[in-house]
């Protein structure tokens, strides 16, 4: 009996530190909500209410459809200012550019690593995790005047679209190589060496075997590479001159004023800015959980 | 449908001599066994053959054709790895139509293709599945059926039963034989299984230590080992072996292990007249060694009596473990037999089919 209660006394006890632990999770978020439907403007909850006093989607309305008059060509002319609509089109590129782009150099590059013996292949492999030791605002001088260099027309690199791509994927593919070459290390050779008899090229085998075979890495590396994309600033500020090609994320930064921030459409684009990579996630999440049951060549 | 041919072949790896000069003519529509421990080159040789790695020396034929420089996909071969190594992503109909897709064949050629070998084999009804849902036996069934569908003029099958669990290996041994007289095509087959090599092989290769040792047919090989190691690998319960001197005695020639002395037959005095007063070492295969009691009807044979150290019975024969002096070996003997553990037994060796071999070549001599 005493057994029995101790065995219930510590699930409970157990059961209690789980919520103390869900609720710290989920505080903050919850806090952005309030705010965001909170019309005054304040920077933290007055009181324990999700719904706050006076309610509204005001500051949703206010972000998604009037223009921010920080992010303006003419300061004095309200019509060659940002609005949401341009500013997600420049994230989706900036996101969607880096997932390829990581996917595809990514991906050949692991498979060359894992597969093929080559000269400089340890040292490549030591130096990539420098590569991801390093923090990507630490290559944003050298990037800077690299990218500088190179002219598309009359503009330098740095100062497009593509530029950025091209910045935050050689930040991201460090990473990006050493997952990807892990998990081809994982898919056994014998399933390429088949291919090869039946009939299929190197290249063949590559995308007919090993990539279907490593959905789960791939899947992790859009997911990841989109991230970054997507919430990057720094480089972007600093890059980026025009500011019909700014971004979500720089719009939010925006926000954040030297004097006054407005608390209600901070909290209202943070949660718009979100909706897209939770849905991503939700997209791939079958893919990246398959990944354990995907299984080898016996059973 | 072609002969093979491997012309002084070998492969190293490093150090390591995984294939040493290996000479092999393989007919046209024959089944070839090679066999020999783990680890003597079988999965290497054949690995050579279907061009997954490239030769040290030597050349590879295929029919007419020296394939030494040959994509694998282009000597028109197919191997059935000992992991089967199916596509886990594909079902069994893609994985069989696989090899057919990439060589542009027809869909409808294809899946005429597929369905034939799937009745063949008897997997129609597993066509949908992906590999993991499949048990060990119809994983080795897919295997063979994606490498019967491209029609090869080569199989090759690296320990393709080994796998399975005892019961479904001997079926699928027989299944594969069958497969082998229907399609009319030449098989290369690795076992480590002496076993499987002489039910199946036409002729069997038995290779130690990336050296080829003897290429024969099953009866050959079992009645003529060109050496100790072949006399020793091939056959179950192995053959003895007993440390002798051959000795003369009035003309005639006997071979002394000191604990006992056994006559050798008239028609192998002369070979062994010239080793006479040498150490040799004796061969005598268990079902050449009788209870005297129980006895055949021998033309040749010689007495030695040996203590019992363990009986099995069997059903249909017993296994009686040996002790004479120094020598311990075993007789496959009539099921009658009184042999108890601790006794003393008199038995007869069959002499006619002894076999000498050389202390220190290890070659046989008769
Ligand atoms: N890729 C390799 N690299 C180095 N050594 C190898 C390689 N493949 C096989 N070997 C060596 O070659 C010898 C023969 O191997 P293998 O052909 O697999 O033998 P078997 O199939 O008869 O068991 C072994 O000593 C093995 O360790
Ligand atoms: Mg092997």
């Amino acid at each position: 009996m005493s057994k029995k209660l101790k065995g219930v006394l510590r699930q409970i006890a157990i059961q209690l530190f789980l919520l103390l632990v869900t609720a710290m999770v989920l505080f903050p978020i919850l806090w952005v909500v309030s705010l965001a439907l909170d019309p005054r403007d304040i920077d933290k909850p007055l009181e324990l209410r999700l719904i706050p006093p006076g309610a509204s989607l005001q500051s949703f309305r206010k972000v998604l459809f009037e223009p921010f008059n920080l992010l303006c060509r003419d300061p004095s002319n309200p019509a060659t200012c940002m609005k949401f609509g341009g500013l997600l089109r420049n994230s989706l590129l900036v996101a969607l550019g880096t997932s390829l782009l990581a996917v595809v150099l990514g991906s050949t590059a692991a498979y060359a690593f894992s597969r093929f013996r080559f000269i400089g292949r340890q040292a490549g492999m030591l130096f990539f995790i420098v590569m991801i030791m390093l923090p990507t605002t630490g290559l944003l001088a050298p990037l800077y005047v690299l990218l500088s260099q190179i002219r598309i027309g009359s503009e330098p690199l740095r100062a497009s679209l593509f530029g950025l791509v091209v910045a935050y994927s050689s930040g991201f593919l460090p990473f990006a190589i050493w997952n990807l070459k892990g998990y081809f290390d994982t898919v056994p050779k014998e399933l390429e060496e088949a291919a090869l008899i039946d009939g299929a090229s190197v290249t063949g085998t590559f995308v007919k075997i090993i990539l279907p075979l490593s959905v789960p890495a791939l899947a992790v590396t859009v997911l990841n590479s989109f991230m970054t994309g997507w919430t990057e600033f720094i480089l972007a500020w600093t890059f980026l001159d025009n500011p019909s090609r700014f971004t979500l994320a720089m719009a939010l930064r925006s926000m954040q004023g030297q004097f006054a921030t407005p608390w209600s459409e901070f909290a209202a684009m943070s949660i718009l800015m979100s909706l897209p990579i939770v849905i991503l996630f939700f997209l791939l999440q079958r893919y990246i959980v398959s990944g354990l049951t995907i299984g080898g060549v016996k059973g | 449908m072609a002969s093979v041919t491997f012309d002084h072949v070998t492969k190293a790896f490093g150090e390591v001599i995984a294939v040493n000069d290996l000479s092999l003519e393989i007919k046209d529509k024959e089944f070839l066994v090679l066999v020999g421990p783990s680890g003597c080159g079988k999965t290497t040789a054949l690995r050579c053959l279907a061009g997954l790695e490239d030769i040290t020396s030597g050349t590879i034929s295929i029919g007419d054709r020296v394939v030494n420089d040959i994509a694998p996909k282009d000597r028109d071969i197919a191997m059935v790895f000992q992991s089967y190594a199916l596509y886990p992503h594909m079902t069994v109909y893609d994985n069989m139509a696989f090899g057919l897709k990439l060589r542009k064949v027809p869909k409808a050629e294809i899946d005429q293709k597929v369905r034939e070998a799937a009745g063949l084999l008897g997997i129609e009804a597993l066509l949908n599945r992906k590999p993991k849902q499949l048990s060990g036996g119809q994983r080795q069934r897919v295997a063979v059926g994606r490498a019967i569908v491209r029609n090869p003029q080569v199989f090759l099958m690296d320990e393709p039963l080994s796998n399975l669990d005892a019961k479904l290996r001997v079926q699928a041994r027989t299944e594969i034989s069958r497969l082998h007289k229907r399609l009319e095509t030449t098989f290369i087959y690795v076992t480590h299984d002496q076993m499987e090599a002489m039910t199946m092989g036409d002729r069997i290769a038995v290779m130690k230590d990336g050296i080829l040792q003897q290429l024969d047919t099953p009866q050959h090989l079992y009645d003529k080992p060109a050496n100790k190691f072949v006399a020793g690998f091939i056959g179950s319960p192995a053959m003895n072996f007993f440390d002798v001197t051959l000795v003369g005695e009035d003309g005639e020639l006997a071979v002394d292990s000191g604990t006992f002395k056994l006559r050798v037959p008239p028609q192998y005095r002369q070979v062994l007249a010239n080793h006479a007063g040498k150490e040799v070492v004796m061969g005598l295969r268990p079902e050449d060694i009788h209870d005297k009691e129980f006895m055949p009807p021998l033309s040749f044979s010689a007495r030695l009596k040996a203590n019992v150290d363990v009986t099995e019975l069997m059903g249909n024969e017993v296994f009686v473990y040996l002790m004479s002096g120094e020598n311990s070996f075993v007789a496959r003997v009539d099921p009658r037999s009184r042999a108890k553990a601790g006794m003393e037994m008199e038995c007869v060796a069959n002499m006619e089919n002894m076999h000498i071999f050389d202390k220190q070549t290890e070659v046989a001599i008769v």
